[in-house]
């Protein structure tokens, strides 16, 4: 436990050593854990400083400069390299994320930018809750085939979509072979009053593609994305790979240090897309599978329950 | 006589089958006009309330609208390959039948397009291909290859009639009013029969076929890479290029002979089009069906012998009785079987055997594409665990039916207003004493 606490610490310090040679483009990893620390005093927030000093700043200086251009929007946050890790060990179905993400993109009601899978991976195997956000691929199948550039690859990673560009083939739905992205089949009912930004996905716009876009916006204000911060259980991990730094909003680690050691993976390695979204396998679990039955509506538990059933009498 | 003059008889001779529309004629065009504007208010209610009025969602993203595309995408090949081969070929029997199919190329390819519009989210943005178009993209190749297609198939069509619009210029006995004389005027493009005038003609329609076969290929390769191109079960396949191409052409050739067979009925043109010309195309489609049933067979042994367990859930759902199994059968083995028979032995086969052969392979295979496209989409490589019914099972709505009705009835329509304008038969090609050279000798 002892020897826990100071690796942990020594995580701590090797991060912020990390973070110090990455310039502060709108926020840092360790500012984000700072407010969600603090939610109290949230008027000073912990930055680093272009030097590497540890400074507190008022919340008002940490927000960055405004709404980004549209050059801006397309380049990224600069020396970022975005990366989220998901402990499925933790996940209970709880659906936290999912309602806190749908809230805040004010999404149609069903939508869902993160969906929560019931996996099995054979017969004989435990089955395990598989949240699954957009993976942000390194070689996104979804901005090879859009024909207008609408939905793009940022140098920060994250790969976002042009609601203003988008003319709503869909190619990029049948290429993502992860059904990470979403249609809006009609007008969204819900307005939120801002302008529409790619950063934001906000507000949606009839005709065109959806999905998990990391919340960018959110970072440049120094804040954790929701689905970070809305689940009881720390299932994820956001971060940045250059900063070597992952945090769940309660702890932070060493993003390389806990891929290793927890034997982490990506989700369907060998289709060659390199995500940017690691899952840690769920063993030593914090709870029993079923659990997450306990709060659904029950045509989701059937949803649930008839996955696969097809296969069955196959044997497949 | 000289053969001006013959040419001249004969022209007289087939518009006397033209001369005016029937009755019945002119009950089908206001039936059909009913039918398009049906359409019209499905589209609008499409438009205003958007795609939530189709069958579409999140997993099933694209429905029949796609089906519809690669159809009349697939049987514009009627005029592309049939025509174009036997052109180069100096097949002399092609004559009186490569009119109909052209007009079948060009009908088609201008109405294969507007499913892509119409399953497309926002065709207010279409524009946006050409403005921010990234060549990287297969829709973008596909569009290209479509509008070059497109432009080559009606010049195609174009050069084939000048010869006959001069000849009804020319023409004194015919009554045509001024203003359609002044029309066919300007379209005859001052064509005389000069020798070096034919000489050309002939020159650039023999170029046109050369170029439309290989442009064709192109077309329905690149549409079969929109899906080869995805990772994802029963799409992400090698031969699905030639295979689309062959089942183009298979489908092309069928809509050919039902084609041939409506206008001989109806026109009486039994004297032009013979039992032979059905004989003949017959043989074709028989080939045609052989190599659609062998592609067929190899894709799905491929697949399902290497059993990979996504392939083989797309593969259950096509085999299942309970799934697609009954449809699925009918397009892999009907489909193919019947037009065999039909035109393969030789008691089964005369004019109507070969037609009623035709439209089973016709109807198959929209059945197939609709295969292609609606499993593969239902069987994710994550599972769908989808609450909702509509959002796991994909059924068409019936403004997606209307507007394929719509869309059918359109072609038809076209077809009607082509022959008011174009002779359905070359007259000036018939006319002629046949060339009865061998192309390849002459070559050599």
């Amino acid at each position: 436990m002892k020897n826990n606490l100071s690796s942990r610490r020594k995580f701590l310090k090797l991060g912020i050593a990390a973070g110090a040679t990455a310039l502060i483009g709108g926020g840092s990893v360790l500012s984000a854990i700072s407010k969600v620390n603090n939610p109290a005093g949230g008027d000073k927030v912990k930055m680093l400083s272009p030097d590497g000093k540890l400074m507190e700043v008022d919340r008002g200086h940490a927000l960055c400069c405004g709404v980004p251009t549209s050059k801006e929007v397309r380049k990224g946050i600069p020396g970022r390299h975005f990366v989220m890790v998901i402990d499925l060990s933790k996940c209970r179905n709880a659906r936290k994320c999912v309602s806190a993400c749908s809230k805040m993109h004010f999404l149609q009601p069903g939508q869902e930018y993160i969906k929560v899978f019931l996996m099995q991976d054979s017969e004989d195997t435990s089955p395990y809750w598989f949240p699954k956000p957009c993976f942000h691929c390194d070689a996104p199948a979804c901005v090879n085939v859009c024909p207008v550039g609408a939905t793009f690859k940022r140098e920060d990673g994250v790969v976002l979509i042009d609601n203003e560009r988008c003319i709503g083939c869909k190619f990029c739905m049948a290429a993502c072979p992860y059904s990470s992205r979403v249609f809006n089949w009609k007008k969204p009912g819900l307005k939120p009053e801002s302008n529409y930004s790619p950063e934001s996905s906000v507000p949606q716009k009839i005709g065109t593609v959806g999905k998990c876009d990391f919340c960018p916006d959110l970072f440049a204000s120094g804040t954790l994305p929701d689905c970070v911060t809305a689940c009881p259980n720390g299932v994820y991990y956001f971060g940045d790979k250059n900063e070597d730094v992952v945090t769940n909003g309660v702890e932070s680690l060493r993003f390389s240090e806990l891929v290793k050691s927890k034997a982490a993976y990506r989700y369907m390695e060998e289709l060659g897309t390199r995500p940017n979204v690691y899952y840690l396998p769920p063993v030593d679990r914090s709870f029993p599978y079923e659990r997450g039955f306990e709060e659904l509506p029950e045509e989701m538990k059937k949803a649930y329950k008839v996955k696969r059933a097809h296969l069955k009498k196959f044997k497949i | 006589m000289n053969q001006q003059e013959i040419a001249q008889q004969k022209l007289v001779e087939i518009f006397s089958h033209f001369d005016k529309p029937s009755k019945f004629s002119k009950g089908l065009f206001i039936f059909l006009i009913l039918i398009i504007l049906f359409a019209f208010y499905a589209f609008i209610l499409q438009v205003t309330r958007g795609q939530i009025v189709t069958g579409m969602r999140d997993y099933v993203i694209w429905g029949i609208y796609e089906v519809n595309f690669i159809f009349f995408i697939g049987i514009s090949y009627a005029g592309a390959m049939i025509s174009g081969i036997l052109h180069l070929l100096h097949v002399e029997w092609r004559k009186p039948i490569i009119r109909i199919a052209e007009m079948i190329t060009v009908i088609s390819v201008l109405i294969g397009p507007i499913y892509v519009l119409l399953s497309m989210g926002r065709m207010d943005r279409f524009l946006h291909i050409f403005e921010y178009g990234r060549i990287q993209s297969p829709i973008v190749w596909d569009v290209i290859a479509i509008i070059t297609y497109l432009f080559c198939s009606i010049l195609f069509l174009y050069l084939a009639l000048i010869r006959d619009y001069a000849l009804i210029r020319d023409n004194q006995v015919l009554k045509i009013s001024s203003f359609r004389k002044k029309i066919y005027r300007k379209l005859a493009a001052t064509y005389h029969e000069i020798p070096l005038q034919k000489k050309l003609l002939n020159r650039c329609l023999s170029t046109m076929s050369a170029i439309i076969i290989p442009l064709a290929v192109i077309v329905h390769s690149v549409l079969a890479w929109i899906f080869g191109m995805t990772i994802r079960p029963g799409w992400h396949s090698t031969i699905f290029a030639p295979y689309f191409v062959i089942a183009a052409v298979f489908s092309g050739t069928a809509v050919l002979i039902i084609a041939m067979w409506v206008f001989r009925k109806y026109y009486h043109l039994e004297e032009y089009i013979t039992e032979k010309h059905f004989k003949y195309i017959g043989f074709i489609l028989l080939v045609l069906a052989g190599l659609y049933g062998y592609f067929t067979f190899s894709e799905y042994l491929t697949v399902w012998y290497g059993s990979e367990t996504w392939e083989l859930e797309v593969i259950y759902k096509l085999f299942d009785f309970s799934d697609y199994g009954a449809w699925f059968y009918l397009a892999a083995f009907v489909g193919v079987l019947v037009p065999m028979l039909f035109t393969g032995i030789p008691f089964l086969r005369n004019i109507n055997t070969i037609t009623i052969g035709s439209v089973v392979a016709v109807i198959c295979m929209w059945i197939k594409r609709y295969l292609i496209i609606v499993p593969t989409l239902e069987t994710p490589l994550l599972p769908n665990q989808d609450y909702r019914p509509e959002y796991v099972h994909y059924h068409a709505t019936w403004v997606e039916w209307s507007l394929t009705a719509g869309g059918i009835a359109l072609f038809l329509l076209f077809f009607m207003l082509f022959i008011r304008f174009m002779p359905i038969i070359p007259v000036a090609d018939i006319s002629e004493v046949p060339e009865n050279k061998d192309f390849i000798s002459e070559k050599l």
